[in-house]
């Protein structure tokens, strides 16, 4: 395991509600009722959502940690609340970050302004204009784009309530749970019936402009006929203090909908990345899930499909990139539960350096699934001996008119390929490189240019063994 | 004529197994060679190893080009020194656009000056003239392209690169008349613009017959057994490599042959030490026992003679 990032030590003296609580503190678990109460006065929310939380905090405090995938010893759970506190609070410096973040800023071609502010230490940074831009484009259309917690406080809040973890409810798992006591912040987009937004929206403004939290909720609804693009986060590493991130993400997809939700994760290589996300189709509704994971030191990340009403669709394309000290368990999950539905997955995964990379997938298909299909497709490079690639298919199929097609490979770069690409001149770091990116191009084709560049200087940097 | 390719007493194997025996073999500037002999003779192995296959080891010998000593240079540096090779079965690398390859290895040889429109221009020329369609460059770099498109990949790069040797590895095999016609134009071309050499590594006289070939070399057994100038590629068409075999030794037999001093396993390192004796007792006892192969060939074949 590689060794945790050293980071400032956090000065406790800013978390009045942490220091309010001194010797109150139950013994096994720092997460108390009263905090909860605390956050959700502070953000001044509706009883329900109290409830909620206090629900959730009890359900937090029964559940196990899970006892299956990556080991997630190096996570202080006895002292949760460490990890509970808005990141705008961090009292944290740019001597501080972690100097293969620098480096990646550096190399990415990120401005000097905005490295300070991607790295949680600074203030200064022009994205709330830009943020700000868009929402009024967005609301020309009618769509909705905010904050969640701003949302709950508008003309939204009923239907937010009705939404709110109820695709990921605080019983799924113990990180389930916590989210769903100590959220705090994240998006909320609502696209009216027939709205056709004509360009991506991207939480990687709104984000930086708030400051990513590490238990942010998304919540999107795109209703019957409309078709939405959101991209999540942004490619540059994510320098956060506390390394545990349990967001969740909630999309519902109407009639006939289309959602394209696309995400690039690079949190900084301490973290311990737990997120859930989740979306429901209706009939002939399509969710479409591009993802690369390349950051965190433990992931466990598998978007779910439910696609709960006849012919909907759902396509999962992923890449995850596990090197030295990283254990990602990543891939999808899908619920066949209506008739004649479709969903493919299709993943990649590289590991190097004795990187750990683990597809796991579910299908499900329920007895109401006739028609139905799914495929599954799992490619696997390991890039040295010490590396390691699992595949871990499930498939739960309860119905006997259903096709599902399962297909993995586990590989290596091959000697031929290196050798012909260096016959032309090409450089074997840069021959393997070029090999590994066009491993990944089924996923960085299915993203904006901007994000596959970076994506493609990602993986060289990964090659290049700069980082980690 | 300046001597282009230096090779001398080069032997290499894969692993443990030896393949290449003392090879010798001089490429001037400008000239084309051939290279023939049976399957399996090692002649693919050749063009690997001067291209610096990593999977092959060089146990004795050099490799000059252009009078520098490349033996132990890295395949990279050969090709930017002014080294090609056609590859017999080129390889597939999916999701990389052949466009984005051919800029990539361009980069690598800025002596071309191959930059933007320039690039763009050079390409489209040599693409008209291989009669390919510019879509190819949309496509994942020889995924899913039959024989012969491969085979014009390779003679896209040659005439893109211009290199100072091109090994040609069986380029005319499998190819219809039509993409025969068409490397065989590639080829010359090639030679045209640039002045290249060749080494050209082939079963059949179909490629060879538009243009001069300066020297053809026979191999055996991993042993270049003879050498001879254009004339020889005629004879091996009418009566195959039959008497060359017969003719070549074992293919580890100059160690094995050493009597007293030879061990039972064949060692390469022993074999390096006294490869003079080695080789001088290997002649010794070809000579004796069939024959020198240049002997039977003043005999009643050499051309000429």
């Amino acid at each position: 395991m590689a060794a945790r990032t050293q980071v400032a030590d956090i000065n406790r003296e800013l978390y009045d509600f942490v220091k309010s609580e001194e010797g109150s503190y139950r013994a096994h678990a720092g997460l108390t009722e009263d905090i909860v109460r605390e956050i959700s006065a502070r953000k001044n929310e509706p009883s329900w959502m109290l409830e909620l939380r206090l629900k959730s905090l009890a359900i937090y405090h029964e559940t196990p940690v899970s006892d299956w995938g990556p080991s997630i010893d190096g996570l202080d759970m006895d002292n949760i609340v460490t990890y509970v506190k808005p990141l705008t609070e961090q009292e944290s410096n740019w001597d501080d970050v972690p100097e293969d973040i620098k480096d990646t800023f550096e190399r990415l071609g990120i401005p000097q302004a905005e490295r300070a502010y991607l790295a949680g230490v600074g203030a200064q940074y022009d994205s709330e204009l830009v943020y700000h831009n868009i929402q009024k484009s967005a609301a020309e259309q009618g769509v909705v784009y905010s904050g969640i917690e701003e949302a709950l406080h508008g003309p939204h809040a009923e239907r937010i309530r009705e939404h709110f973890m109820k695709l990921i409810t605080p019983r799924d798992h113990k990180f389930a749970a916590l989210h769903g006591a100590v959220w705090s912040g994240g998006s909320f987009v609502y696209v009216p019936k027939g709205v056709h937004m004509d360009y991506p929206l991207q939480s990687y403004f709104r984000l930086n402009a708030k400051g990513a939290g590490q238990f942010e909720h998304t919540l999107i609804i795109v209703e019957d006929d409309a078709d939405l693009h959101f991209i999540e986060g942004c490619s540059a590493p994510k320098y956060n203090v506390a390394n545990l991130h349990a967001g969740a993400v909630e999309l519902f997809v109407g009639k006939r909908a289309h959602l394209r939700y696309s995400t690039i994760e690079n949190w900084s290589k301490n973290m311990y990345n737990l997120n859930t996300k989740r979306a429901r189709c209706d009939e002939q509704g399509q969710i479409e899930w591009i993802s690369g994971s390349f950051g965190s030191h433990v992931g466990y990340l598998y978007p779910m499909s439910i696609l709960a009403g006849r012919k909907a669709q759902s396509s999962f394309t992923g890449i995850t990139f596990a090197g030295a000290g990283q254990n990602l368990d990543t891939g999808c999950k899908v619920v066949l539960a209506a008739p004649q539905t479709t969903a493919s997955i299709e993943t990649k995964s590289i590991s190097k350096d004795g990187g750990i990379s683990t597809f796991r997938s579910s299908v499900v298909a329920t007895p109401a699934a006739t028609g139905s299909a799914c495929t599954v497709s799992c490619q696997s490079l390991m890039l040295d001996d010490r590396s390691r690639s699992d595949t871990i298919p499930a498939m739960d199929i309860r119905c006997e008119d259903v096709s599902i097609g399962h297909e993995a490979t586990i590989g290596r770069i091959s000697d031929d390929k290196v050798f012909y690409l260096m016959s032309r001149g090409i450089s074997e770091e840069e021959a393997r490189t070029i090999i590994v990116n066009g491993f990944a191009e089924p996923v960085s084709k299915e993203l904006p240019l901007e994000y596959a560049v970076e994506m493609n200087n990602l993986i060289k940097l990964e090659m290049e063994g700069a980082i980690g | 004529m300046g001597e282009l390719l230096k090779i001398r007493g080069l032997c290499a194997g894969a692993g443990d197994k030896p393949i290449l025996h003392d090879v010798d073999l001089t490429v001037g500037a400008g000239e084309t060679h051939v290279l023939m002999g049976p399957n399996g003779a090692g002649k693919s192995t050749l063009g690997q190893v001067i291209m610096g296959d990593p999977e092959y080891t060089v146990t004795a010998g050099s490799i000059g080009l252009a009078g520098e000593d490349i033996t132990e240079k890295a395949v990279d540096y050969r090709s930017r020194a002014g080294l090609f090779m056609s590859f017999q079965a080129p390889v597939e690398v999916p999701g990389v656009p052949l466009n984005s390859f051919l800029r990539a290895i361009v980069a690598q040889h800025e002596e071309l000056k191959l930059k933007g429109k320039r690039y763009k221009k050079r390409v489209a020329e040599i693409m008209q003239q291989l009669d390919m369609d510019e879509k190819y460059l949309n496509r994942e770099l020889n995924v899913g392209f039959s024989g012969g498109e491969k085979k014009k990949v390779e003679m896209l790069q040659l005439l893109l690169l211009q290199p100072k040797l091109a090994i040609l590895d069986e380029t005319d095999s499998g190819l219809d008349v039509d993409a025969l016609a068409i490397v065989s134009r590639a080829i010359s071309m090639y030679r045209e613009s640039c002045d290249g050499s060749l080494i050209i590594i082939t079963h059949q006289k179909r490629l060879l017959e538009h243009f001069d070939v300066d020297r053809t070399h026979i191999m055996v057994n991993g042993r270049l057994v003879e050498t001879g100038d254009a004339s020889l590629v005629d004879d091996i068409n009418e009566n195959g490599f039959e008497r060359f075999i017969k003719a070549a030794p074992a293919a580890s037999a100059p160690a094995e042959s050493e009597g007293d001093s030879a061990p039972a396993h064949f060692d390469v390192a022993a074999a390096l030490e006294h490869m003079e004796e080695a080789l001088a007792a290997a002649d010794a006892a070809a000579l004796k026992d069939t024959g020198h192969p240049l002997d039977a060939l003043s005999a009643d074949q050499k051309p000429g003679a």
